[in-house]
């Protein structure tokens, strides 16, 4: 298969996947071109094969209508076998928020979400402190940084046992928290009741990531916020250094 | 023959619409209530068999209940 226009050796090229449901791709898939030396395209849940891709983006939305449980439906996907391969291999997996429900259900992160404690969806801007910097994912943030990122969710209440837990935090593999505007990790910066008041968290291997807010709603001045940048220069960066 | 599965949150997780309910049902007169926990009922129907007991209880494993977080438990009712 021939790369696509947009794409070339140079590139770092972002795959991102289009389940029946989704809604945030078309903004994805926009945000990463606006970088330079980085190329999206989409990626049909029906594929069966994921090639030419540095990095496979599992967007927002509403897969397969939330039927059952949020992500359930859509790990079933044909193209989930792919990216659960792709994985495999070392090849960088994000989810951002339905993208990290589906990462959950299909076992490729530890853990699982139930609905907010406050039974609503939530739809606004939080703070996020940078609890891991020496990611893929974070490199081009600081540790403690405090971010600010939109959410836009029911389900983003995060559990995992205690066993669970207790190696998440020994591995670093939670990346970012929900904080107040200082930094502080408080209960009631917590929108959603997740344990730890987690908002992204990573597999144990480092090459698979996901968190709820949503980081390519604050990737251009444009919409209200640049804070998400840095968050896609950090994948990018590790790609191209992962070349070199 | 048909297959009843109750699916219910893992006792010591937290159920919001659980806790909801719990505390509307004092306005309402019935004291003394406590938890509350909300699930899900789903029916299917399947070939009848020896292997229906198993191959129901890999679809709760496999998709219909997420064990993280939830129990399961069904039966199995002859038509």
């Amino acid at each position: 298969m021939a790369a696509s226009s947009q794409t070339s050796v140079e590139t770092v090229r972002f795959g991102v996947v289009v389940f029946p449901g989704s809604n945030c791709d078309a903004d994805s898939y926009d945000m990463v071109n606006t970088f330079p030396g980085a190329g999206a395209r989409y990626l049909w849940h029906k594929d069966t094969v994921i090639e030419d891709v540095d990095c496979v983006f599992l967007p927002g939305g509403f897969s397969y209508g939330d039927y059952l449980r949020c992500g359930a439906i859509a790990r079933f996907s044909p193209i989930m076998a792919a990216v659960r391969d792709f994985a495999a291999a070392g090849g960088l997996v994000i989810g951002i928020c339905n993208g990290f429900q589906i990462l959950l259900e299909a076992g490729l992160l530890p853990g699982a979400m139930h609905q907010n404690e406050g039974l609503k969806f939530i739809c606004k801007l939080v703070s996020l402190r940078v609890e891991n910097a020496g990611t893929p994912f974070t490199s081009a943030y600081e540790k403690h940084q405090v971010v600010k990122i939109p959410v836009a969710h029911h389900e983003g209440n995060y559990f995992i046992d205690d066993e669970g837990m207790a190696a998440l935090e020994a591995n670093g593999q939670i990346l970012f928290r929900y904080c107040d505007d200082d930094g502080e990790v408080t209960a009631a910066a917590n929108p959603n009741g997740s344990l730890g008041s987690i908002a992204g968290i990573c597999n144990a291997e480092g090459n698979v990531f996901g968190m709820m807010p949503h980081p390519e709603r604050v990737s251009d001045a444009i919409v209200g916020g640049t804070d998400g940048r840095a968050f896609f220069q950090s994948i990018i960066d590790s790609v191209l250094e992962g070349r070199e | 023959m048909k297959a009843k599965v109750y699916i219910t949150p893992k006792a010591g997780i937290l159920d919001p619409q659980g806790v909801t309910i719990e505390r509307s049902l004092p306005a309402l007169g019935f004291e003394g209530v406590h938890n509350v926990r909300v699930g899900k009922y789903i029916e299917l129907e399947l070939p009848a068999g020896d292997g229906a007991a198993e191959a129901v209880d890999q679809m709760c494993q496999k998709l219909l209940a997420n064990p993280i977080i939830e129990d399961f438990e069904f039966e199995l009712v002859p038509e």
